[in-house]
């Protein structure tokens, strides 16, 4: 009985010693916020106007399609697995939405918001089918989107770029909600219902629990597959969206560009961000940081008259730092 | 043949990994032309002293002598060159080439500095020939089945003229007709001289085809016996470390107030068969209330038999009731929701999300439950698991510690309350307190017999005969995946237990046992 009273003490001072363990935890993400908060006070110091409102959505416009694509790459990579398809699924939903608006089918604007996106969904489904019922390794399985879903986007469109100009389907890209560009919100909005599924939601703890020890997992009756499936088509819902603010923002698709790379720009942020590509956690503000980084180290080193290909380079080089901090902390 | 004495004299062999002492002086005598089994439960220490033979691994201490000659392998190459060829479990060979490749691969005979195709396939033919396998050389190996695929393995091990071949349980993956193949060769390799280590877990096959044994246990080498002069019971009691004699005289230390259980069957399984070979045809039954033990040597089928009632793992055939109506598991979910939970028997591969704290860990399986239009009721959540940290007294410093930083006892525990906290009608428990330290083991031990009390179905897996007697109300034994015994409480004797395990009659249609 003298055990049950010890207990209780450790149990009494665990409490309070839990809350340093969580700081550690969130040091990942502060320690990429810190990497951020530098890079805005370097800009704000030494770059011209870089704290104008104009700047400011410039960065983040051009950011808001990276994060989307990896928000829904966060929820895949935190199973274990990855999505190579998300560029190429981004090429589809902006061949698609075009041919919708361009034609006379009515309600052309709203199908056009609408089927692409279910389409690029269903795309990841697919990709989801392939790992859980036929056993593909994820990289093997998407790799196989990547390679045809480029060329699905070119057949749509023949291959040629489709310009046009059709303001109501443009809000996506151009559109301003209070003087916010509309996509910045909506990457606000998608970067929220993220953060809320991984921490609140049951689907949240199933990812991470099939990322951590996907046997253990499946013995505990967690529907491993569903949910596999789900963390696909989420990841080809959230392509099909940043492929149509792509386009937009361009006012023409062009299948051989949109979303080209963009697979490894995600990966890059979830990584730079603090999500072990090992699965079993999810740092969803990490995410959103990590793209941020990524692209603000790029419009530092571009309006510094730094060329472009150096500007990779020191990229690459942000990501190794990032990786090897993260083995550091498991250690 | 000038040469006398055994073939192989390894003697005072000492291995420390880090923290583990695996071996301790052990030693393996092998006679020339004999087939010699190794024997011993998980973690008695023989693939390492295999290993430290072939040299995959090096010694700390001790001497190898092969014909007479001290050796010391650095490599499994520099072993095969030395005469000794190991035959693994897995066929590691090139799947793509052809058999005779396969058999010279990396010392193909040469004409002009090609290779020369006719006389690699001749030669190879004869190399089998002399094995008795007819096969066709120029197939590719991934072509043939797996039994002609070791085979192919055992000739290239001739084809060194190796004097010594190990295989480490070389009839896993093999259906009996192959099995009898295999026994066939190695007969033929007894007739030319060539010794052979045979390692299994299989009594009826070390007994059909071994010579000696070499029992091994916690490290150490106990015995080394001809086949022909100890029994099977006596076998089983030298590998768990047990005196017949005083098993015999001590008898059932029994549990005094043992029969809490009711007439209610929850489960019944008749006949179970997986896939593959490791459960053939198992019969259990579990009423409410009651501890029904499983014993079994390593490879019995234990495991399997809970992984298939769980729904883990496919059945082939058999049948399963649950409340007296008949029920398939297609996943584990599926017997969740009938009430069932099943603790592996491997916490940190099958168990615990090392990086998720004890909290999720604890309500993993309850999240159904606590959740409402898919959001997770924290409050509900964290009721539950400060009820079970308090009632199973877990020692944490709270529930949001890594679970990975508890110790096993711990992990076990948390591991139990996720099913507990489901209130569960039976739970499949593999290994309840392997790897537990001593205090948390009695805690454990304590919490299933409670539990059985209050009513709940337990299906105990154990390797240890002690808890199997003090802990069961009925034990059933599992001998090469068939139910051969089942005890009544009264007749529950460490004794009985393992004469069931070495020779116990097998029951069911299927019966096989010839002797």
């Amino acid at each position: 009985m003298a055990r049950a009273s010890e207990t209780a003490a450790v149990g009494d001072l665990g409490r309070g010693r839990a809350r340093p363990r969580d700081v550690r935890d969130l040091g990942q993400t502060y320690g990429a916020a810190a990497a951020l908060a530098l890079l805005v006070l370097y800009n704000a110091v030494f770059t011209d106007r870089f704290l104008t409102t104009d700047s400011i959505y410039v960065n983040l416009t051009q950011v808001a399609p990276i994060v989307i694509v990896a928000l829904g790459m966060t929820l895949v990579i935190a199973t274990g697995g990855i999505d190579l398809s998300v560029g190429s699924l981004m090429a589809i939903a902006g061949a698609l939405a075009p041919l919708i608006f361009l034609s006379d089918v009515p309600f052309g604007v709203a199908i056009a918001f609408v089927v692409p996106v279910l389409v690029t969904g269903a795309f990841g489904l697919f990709n989801g089918v392939l790992i859980t019922r036929f056993g593909f390794q994820p990289i093997i399985a998407t790799l196989v989107l990547f390679i045809a879903g480029r060329g699905i986007a070119q057949v749509l469109t023949n291959g040629e770029l489709q310009p046009f100009r059709n303001p109501a389907f443009q809000y996506i890209g151009l559109g301003r909600v209070l003087g916010i560009p509309f996509q910045v919100l909506l990457m606000l909005a998608i970067f929220a219902i993220v953060a809320w599924t991984v921490r609140t939601t049951r689907f949240g703890r199933q990812i991470l629990a099939i990322g951590g020890n996907e046997a253990a997992a499946r013995l505990a009756g967690v529907p491993v597959n569903r949910v596999k499936l789900a963390v696909y088509g989420i990841s080809g819902l959230l392509a099909g969206v940043a492929g149509l603010i792509v386009i937009a923002i361009n006012s023409s698709s062009d299948a051989n560009q949109v979303g080209l790379n963009l697979e490894l720009a995600a990966i890059a942020a979830v990584a730079v961000g603090g999500t072990p590509l090992t699965g079993g956690r999810a740092t969803v503000v990490g995410t959103l940081i990590g793209a941020l980084i990524l692209q603000l180290l790029r419009f530092t080193l571009l309006s510094h008259g730094v060329p472009d290909a150096v500007a990779l380079v020191v990229q690459a080089g942000i990501i190794i730092a990032a990786v090897f901090l993260q083995r550091q902390r498991q250690t | 043949m000038i040469a006398t004495g055994p073939l192989l004299q390894m003697e005072g062999i000492s291995k420390a990994f880090p923290g583990v002492r695996a071996l301790e002086g052990a030693s393996l005598t092998v006679g020339r032309g004999e087939v010699h089994a190794v024997m011993g439960q998980n973690g008695a220490g023989k693939s390492t002293l295999i290993k430290i033979l072939t040299g995959a691994y090096r010694r700390d201490a001790g001497t190898v002598t092969l014909d007479g000659r001290p050796v010391d392998f650095h490599s499994p190459q520099q072993a095969q060159a030395g005469g000794v060829s190991t035959i693994y479990q897995e066929v590691n060979l090139v799947g793509f080439r052809s058999v005779a490749e396969n058999i010279f691969l990396g010392r193909e005979p040469r004409r002009w500095g090609l290779i020369d195709r006719r006389r690699m396939h001749a030669e190879a033919r004869r190399l089998l020939e002399r094995l008795g396998v007819e096969v066709d050389v120029s197939r590719p190996l991934g072509a043939i089945n797996v039994a002609l695929q070791q085979m192919v393995a055992i000739a290239r091990a001739i084809s060194f003229e190796s004097r010594l071949v190990v295989m480490d349980e070389p009839t896993s993956s093999l259906d009996e007709a192959e099995v009898a193949t295999l026994f066939g060769v190695i007969r033929q390799l007894k007739a030319d001289g060539v010794s052979v280590i045979f390692v299994s877990h299989r009594l009826d096959e070390v007994y059909a085809i071994c010579d000696r044994v070499t029992i091994m246990r916690d490290g150490r080498t106990v015995d080394d016996r001809a086949l022909t002069d100890v029994s099977r019971l006596e076998l089983v009691a030298r590998m768990l470390g047990k005196d017949l004699a005083e098993v015999r005289r001590s008898g059932a230390t029994g549990f005094a107030d043992a029969t809490h259980h009711t007439e209610r069957r929850l489960l019944e399984a008749r006949g179970l068969r997986g896939a593959g070979r490791t459960l053939e045809h198992a019969d259990v039954a579990v009423r409410a209330g009651e501890i029904v033990g499983l014993a079994g040597l390593l490879g019995s089928g234990r495991t399997e038999l809970a992984r298939a009632i769980f729904g883990a793992d496919p059945v082939e055939a058999g049948e399963l009731e649950v409340d007296g109506r008949p029920v398939r598991f297609g996943s584990p979910a599926d017997a969740i929701r009938a009430g069932i939970g099943l603790a592996p028997e491997d916490r940190k591969t099958e168990g615990i999300v090392p990086e998720m704290s004890v909290r999720e860990n604890l309500t993993l399986a309850l999240l159904p439950a606590i959740s409402r239009y898919g959001v997770v009721d924290r409050r509900r959540q964290q009721e539950v698991v400060d009820r079970f940290i308090r009632r199973l007294d877990i020692k944490t410093t709270g529930p949001d510690q890594k679970i990975r930083e508890l110790s096993g006892g711990n992990q076990q525990k948390v591991l139990l309350a996720r099913w507990l906290c489901l209130d569960p009608r039976l739970l499949l428990l593999d290994e309840p307190t392997r790897g537990i330290d001593v205090g948390a083991k009695g805690e454990i031990q304590a919490l299933i017999n409670e539990l059985a009390d209050s009513g709940l179905g337990v299906l105990m897996i154990s390797s240890e005969l002690e808890e199997l007697v003090e802990g069961s109300d009925r034990v059933v034994v599992l001998r090469d995946g068939r139910t051969v015994a089942e005890l009544p409480h009264a007749a529950i004797t460490e004794d009985a237990i393992m004469s069931a395990m070495a020779e116990g009659p097998a029951t069911g249609a299927g019966e096989r046992d010839g002797g």
